[in-house]
């Protein structure tokens, strides 16, 4: 009876661990609508593909300077990789060529934040998702979870970082604008909060219903995105990836982990029970033996 | 107190600790087997190929790209090899749990090979990562990702990794004649059985949930929010299917070491089994089946993926499931091994179509793993059969136990 009481100490106190780490399991972010993220609208009707947000991006980031050879052509689809945080391509659509910027979407609730298990990507209180390098260990689950597959990795890099747009953070807390927002001829790139955006978004399309198509890419996409797109063609032609689902990807798992509290109450109680009750019948058994 | 400097002092047969220590790392058999002389080379280019590994990055030994950053080594190494050890928690379960006494020979050599594969399979984890000095973060609690599934399964491989070295540690204290600490550690191992069977519930389905957010990247044949429960049901027979095979194997080659009376006991020891895996793959089966109607995955089947869904889905569930059942019917102990080897293909298959081959099955170019991640997975597993090896030769993990532990 000893050891039975003994055992069962062990298990209540494992219990009481878990039940006292499970309930940790973080709700999302508070309610989506009291928090101002900001964000930003890229028009592509007024792109002209100068590049200019590609080489003031390189800048301000300290990466390698774009090779002023490799432009947006029809056909070729380039891509953002660990020395070019953003990229524009250009497309052959119904409408003529259009230009699409290319970067982190800066989700309202991240994939790749909810992925991490060190919180060394975030989704700062401003609006962009950032990455610190001091604790992050490289497991590209990030990278894994990005339904936009916006995270890079330094593959030959012994110290390797986690590349991706952070909307100039660093810029943003300053009151600054992002670099290529500010760095755009065109104004095709608005900078502001996520609500003013999209009023400014449905305002531009029912102006100049002619002009545009009818929806705002990000508006619900992956749970809302930071960067919002205007086109003047459906977004497919443009070779936006439009399965992403409306609903936010974190909640893909939330199920899961919210059965984790539950299992680590049940199992152990339910495991001990039938270990008890079972012995009981066995003991006699044994006697016998 | 007397007591416990001798004992401190002492090995089993009374020797001074240090001779006991030189004779443990004296190799015994032969050195020239065939096993030493291929696996020997292939570690040594291995080892040679993780150190450029650590200097040129990852990228430079291995094909992952942008699109495809987890390959071999995590669809392999961690989740096909972590499916494999849980014969551990289900054998723990059935004698500890359940007492069924018929399977308590087998417990010791199950958990260490459960234990070997977590710390083998998961350290290889460390390979994978980028920044491995940050791999404490999540542990020490200065930035805990508590909505990470991947943070719940690092806590539950270290925290289980705890539970079955309690498991196993009475082996442990018998080498050594801790006479006292074996009885301590023996009144442990039913909590840590317990709490090692919550963990694996977790993270044996956690490591499908991983995958649960690649909702566009991993082929629809193989992708739905059931990963988790499908991972959870297969990793019971892919880990007794380990059991049946690495017991065959190891009562051919330690089988100096086995009791007489074990070595009776062990073709019912598998014929049980064989029970349990119709039962589980039946169940497993069934779950395929609702999936696929319920994902209406039928539009699917008529392509090469298709065809390569019904191949797993028939040729390694379906067909070793009926052998498992034919020869449990007609005690065929053959059939049953030759069955537990099918399903252990077929639990790799799946495991690498959701993790490897699904991902981004799409993509302009497919993912195929470099020579040099195939020598360093061979690696990881040569080195965990001759630590196994190492620790069957010495501790009591097929042999009996020293006479004192039953006369106390």
């Amino acid at each position: 009876m000893n050891i039975n009481r003994r055992n069962f100490l062990a298990v209540l106190g494992v219990t009481g661990v878990s039940l006292a780490t499970g309930t940790k399991l973080q709700a999302s972010r508070e309610n989506e609508n009291d928090t101002e993220f900001y964000g930003v609208l890229y028009d592509s009707t007024r792109c002209v593909g100068c590049q200019g947000c590609e080489t003031a991006c390189a800048e301000e980031h300290g990466l390698p300077e774009p090779d002023p050879d490799d432009m947006p052509e029809v056909g070729k689809v380039r891509k953002a990789n660990e020395n070019r945080r953003t990229v524009v391509n250009v497309y052959d659509t119904s409408q003529g060529e259009v230009y699409v910027k290319n970067q982190c979407m800066h989700c309202n609730q991240p994939a790749c934040t909810s992925a991490c298990l060190t919180r060394a990507m975030q989704k700062t209180m401003e609006g962009p998702v950032t990455w610190t390098g001091d604790k992050c260990m490289g497991c590209r689950y990030c990278m894994v979870s990005c339904p936009f597959d916006v995270p890079k990795f330094e593959y030959h890099s012994a110290n390797p970082k986690i590349v991706k747009c952070n909307m100039c953070y660093e810029r943003v807390v300053e009151g600054k604008l992002p670099a290529c927002v500010e760095n755009c001829p065109a104004e095709a790139l608005t900078f502001g909060t996520r609500r003013e955006l999209v009023a400014e978004a449905h305002r531009r399309i029912s102006e100049n219903p002619d002009v545009y198509f009818g929806e705002i890419y990000g508006e619900t996409e992956a749970g809302g995105t930071g960067f919002l797109y205007l086109s003047p063609v459906p977004f497919k032609e443009l070779g936006f990836n439009t399965s992403v689902q409306k609903s936010s990807y974190p909640e893909l798992t939330k199920g899961f982990l919210y059965s984790v509290p539950t299992i680590f109450v049940l199992w152990p109680a339910a495991l001990l029970g039938i270990q008890k009750a079972l012995k009981n019948n066995t003991t006699q058994e044994e006697d016998h033996e | 107190m007397n007591n416990q400097e001798t004992i401190l002092a002492k090995d089993n047969d009374g020797m001074p600790i240090v001779k006991f220590l030189r004779e443990a790392i004296k190799p015994r058999g032969a050195i020239f087997t065939p096993f030493n002389v291929i696996s020997v080379p292939i570690m040594l280019l291995g080892l040679g190929i993780i150190v450029v590994r650590f200097i040129k990055g990852i990228g430079a030994v291995t094909n992952l790209t942008q699109e495809v950053p987890w390959g071999l080594w995590i669809g392999f190494d961690v989740v096909t090899g972590v499916a494999f050890a849980g014969g551990a928690y289900v054998i723990t379960f059935m004698v500890y749990i359940l007492h069924m006494k018929k399977y308590h020979s087998i417990v010791r050599v199950t958990v260490l090979n459960g234990f070997l594969a977590y710390v083998f399979y998961a350290g290889a984890l460390l390979l994978d990562l980028g920044r491995p000095w940050n791999v404490i973060n999540p542990i020490i609690g200065n930035s805990f990702g508590v909505s990470s599934v991947l943070f719940l399964v690092a806590w539950h491989f270290l925290l289980y990794m705890i539970a079955m070295l309690i498991e196993f540690s009475p082996a442990i204290a018998e080498w050594i004649g801790l006479q006292r600490a074996r009885k301590i550690l023996s009144g442990m191992t039913l909590a840590a059985v317990i709490f090692g069977i919550t963990l694996s519930t977790l993270h044996q389905s956690g490591l499908g949930a991983l995958y649960l957010m690649a909702r566009d990247k991993i082929h629809p044949l193989w992708y739905s929010e059931f990963i988790p429960v499908l991972f959870f049901v297969s990793s019971i027979f892919a880990g007794l299917s380990m059991v049946i095979f690495e017991g065959s194997i190891s009562h051919k080659i330690f089988g100096s070491q086995i009791s007489d009376k074990n070595h009776r006991a062990h073709d019912g020891i598998i014929h049980g089994l064989s029970k349990i895996c119709t039962l589980t793959m039946f169940i497993y089966f069934f779950l395929q089946v609702l999936t696929f109607v319920h994902g209406k995955r039928w539009i699917y089947l008529d392509s090469p993926m298709g065809t390569w869904y019904l191949v797993e889905i028939i040729g390694f569930v379906l067909l070793p499931m009926v052998l498992f059942f034919y020869s449990y019917r007609n005690q065929n102990i053959f059939l049953i091994k030759l069955a537990a080897f099918i399903t252990m293909v077929g639990v790799i298959i799946n495991r690498l179509n959701v993790t490897v081959i699904g991902f981004r099955w799409d993509a302009a170019v497919h993912y195929f793993p470099s020579w040099m991640e195939i020598v360093v997975t061979l690696t990881v597993l040569f080195v965990e059969i001759w630590i196994f090896r190492w620790i069957v030769n010495r501790l009591p993990v097929l042999r009996d136990s020293p006479s004192w532990v039953n006369n106390k």
